[in-house]
């Protein structure tokens, strides 16, 4: 009878199994919970749900399903969270307070709202009637609980129906597919095992060799275990037109993060110049110069560029062609003496592979590269960091 | 079904949270709890198995940790000591086998509760070793040259603070539940179960300054549940009034032991700016 329901939540996307709809189906054979809407709500979420990211999704179709409410009508009622949660936190004062018992109590309010909802098409910023931020509208305080005004849920009581019309997990829900396991898989490419270190590991093969020298008497022989001892610089491009692409960055960064040991990183502006900084709050004031970058870190620290290589061809090739300052050398230069230091370097390059021939500067940085740009994808992840590894290098 | 999870006298759990436990339980399915830190995820282990009288192993996960050692670890470098010695017990290659937590789980005559604490700490394959052993309940041995099977299901709770994904093979095999923060009426109860003689007011007064900070945006680490318990302790030791946690601005005010619910130092620096600008804002009106 659920297997309906069942198919809806495959069609809708969401990541269920044949092997989770019968442990459903055993559950409710073994009458694990009562017979009523909100204990099968809680059962069937805890067994096909495996991730608070699908959760709010979720109780959308539990409640479109089993209840008829129409998907439209709750995004239609939900306010874009962003309009909500703007950095000042304001607080309801008590003028604020008396302000809303003249109009009529929080139920007032409430209607109002969403008859403003209603009329209003887009967002708004300022003014004295439309919902936005930074107006005088009763409506759309930063400090308004995002919760209250979100129409399904009036808060409190018991009754079934409210608890997945709250969609309480709303936050945790994302259009973004959560990647970050794969690209850690694909860092972990990336791996020059190495005996370093303390001696905490059998040397089988040396303490074999020894006893049989000591006339089978044993005499153990350690050694370092072998551990990832890869070295990695990386350099971000912030700003401009990276900005669509700063989630994507920001997850490769987190996960380069907890799977690399010994990296350094660095932000730099459509192309590296004089001089890099490390942290983007400070990045006017508290500069490294790129020489000393190149002259810090030996040859063997593979690294590792991350832009769109999309800027104007002068940025690259002209004295003073800096976008922010004027720059005695051409950015191509700069990048030059970096693919002659590390030999183990790579461009990775979140635009679409696609548009690439068309680009004249993302042509010339792949000429400079040597052909060692990759895009953002697993494949091309997987590939530069193959790229990378090369062979060993002496020094 | 013989016994069921109802909370216990510690520990308030909600209908939904109850829900996934027995069913876990009944199904034998392992469940995998996720949820802000300080919302009892851990704990939620040790009360099953007091609340069901069930025997305890508890496997805390660090970076380091692998799979194998939750069945067993051979200590060969032990065992060709011992050889030198020509003690007898070297032929029984049993004595060199160390029990890890899940094979003492699986070994107990009675249901056991198995905790398999922080998953997410482990390396990012870790979970995937476990596959097997967590659906079938049993492993090989390879010393021994035996199949170690479980004598009774052990009741598994696996916790996760997400730090790294979990691989969807995995996931498929748990039941999963995440604990949400509590809202105030089940924050009263957690409140009332630890203080049962605390002055209502009081209370009252902590759990406003509490949801208070709670509603502060963009804190690293917003207080939990365990931050006001902690709280409150120091407050009733301390014998503070309610007066003292009234009307506290943050910038000139602060509660006392405020240590204990803000732990960050950026996470203050936040609080005065965010306070600072609210109270401007307040001004142009």
């Amino acid at each position: 009878m659920f297997l309906n329901f069942f198919l809806l939540l495959k069609e809708e996307g969401l990541p269920v199994s044949i092997g989770e709809y019968l442990n459903l189906l055993e559950a409710l054979n073994k009458r694990v919970t009562a017979f009523n809407v909100e204990e099968f709500y809680f059962l069937s979420k805890t067994i096909l749900i495996k991730h608070e990211q699908f959760l709010d999704r979720y109780d959308v179709l539990f409640g479109n399903y089993f209840q008829g409410i129409q998907l439209s009508d709750i995004e239609k009622k939900e306010i874009p969270a962003d309009w909500l949660q703007k950095e000042i936190d304001r607080l309801f004062s008590e003028e604020d307070k008396a302000l809303i018992d003249k109009i009529g109590g929080l139920d007032k309010l409430m209607e109002r709202l969403q008859q403003l909802l209603e009329e209003q098409k887009e967002k708004h910023q300022g003014g004295n009637k439309w919902i936005g931020t930074g107006g005088t509208s009763p409506f759309g305080h930063g400090g308004f609980n995002p919760e209250g005004i979100n129409i399904g849920g009036d808060g409190g009581g018991r009754s079934a129906v409210k608890v997945w019309e709250k969609r309480t997990f709303k936050n945790y829900a994302s259009d973004v597919e959560l990647n970050t396991r794969n690209i850690r898989l694909a860092l972990k490419r990336l791996r020059i095992l190495t005996r370093e270190g303390i001696e905490d590991e059998l040397d089988l093969s040396a303490t074999i060799q020894k006893t049989c020298k000591n006339a089978g008497y044993l005499d153990i022989e350690m050694h370092a275990s072998k551990k990832n001892r890869v070295k990695v610089l990386l350099f971000f491009d912030v700003g401009g037109s990276m900005d669509p692409y700063v989630d994507l960055c920001e997850q490769i960064f987190s996960a380069a993060k907890s799977e690399l040991k010994h990296l350094e990183f660095f932000y730099f502006h459509n192309c590296v110049y004089e001089s890099v900084w490390k942290d983007n709050a400070m990045r006017y004031s508290d500069r490294i110069p790129t020489f000393e970058v190149l002259h810090k870190f030996n040859a063997d620290y593979r690294v590792i560029f991350l832009g769109d290589a999309t800027m104007s061809p002068y940025e690259l090739t002209a004295l003073g062609g800096s976008v922010e300052h004027y720059n005695d050398e051409s950015g191509g230069i700069w990048l030059q003496r970096f693919v002659d230091k590390f030999p183990n370097i790579v461009w990775l390059n979140p635009s679409n592979e696609y548009y690439w021939t068309g680009l004249p500067t993302v042509q010339i940085v792949k000429q400079v590269f040597k052909d060692r740009m990759f895009p953002m994808t697993l494949d091309g992840l997987a590939n530069a960091m193959k790229t990378l590894k090369g062979k060993k290098i002496a020094h | 079904m013989t016994q069921e999870f109802k909370g216990t006298e510690n520990y308030i759990a909600t209908d939904e949270l109850r829900v996934a436990v027995n069913a876990a339980i009944a199904l034998q399915k392992p469940l995998l709890i996720k949820g802000e830190p300080g919302t009892g995820k851990t704990l939620l282990a040790f009360e099953i198995a007091k609340a069901l009288n069930k025997e305890m192993y508890t496997w805390h996960i660090k970076s380091t940790t692998s799979a194998q050692q939750g069945l067993y670890e051979y200590d060969a470098v032990a065992r060709l000591r011992d050889s030198q010695f020509g003690d007898a017990k070297v032929q029984d290659i049993s004595s060199y086998i160390i029990k890890g937590k899940m094979w003492q789980a699986f070994e107990s005559d009675q249901q056991s509760v198995l905790l398999i604490d922080e998953i997410d700490k482990a390396d990012i394959e870790f979970p995937n070793d476990l596959l097997l052993e967590l659906d079938k309940m049993e492993f090989y041995c390879y010393e021994l040259q035996k199949t170690i099977q479980a004598k009774t299901r052990p009741i598994v709770i696996i916790t996760s603070n997400n730090e790294k994904e979990l691989p969807d093979a995995f996931l498929r095999r748990c039941f999963f539940h995440y604990i949400r923060f509590p809202e105030r009426p089940t924050m009263i109860d957690i409140v009332n179960v630890h203080f049962p003689d605390i002055e209502q007011d009081l209370m009252e007064e902590a759990l406003k300054v509490f949801y208070g900070l709670r509603d502060i945006h963009g804190l690293k680490k917003k207080p939990s549940t365990s931050e006001l318990i902690d709280w409150i302790r120091l407050l009733k030791l301390g014998k503070n009034t309610k007066d003292e946690l009234e009307g506290i601005d943050y910038i000139e005010t602060q509660p006392p032991y405020f240590g204990s619910l803000l732990k960050n130092e950026q996470d203050y620096d936040h609080l005065i700016k965010a306070k600072r600008a609210a109270q401007n804002t307040f001004r142009r009106f």
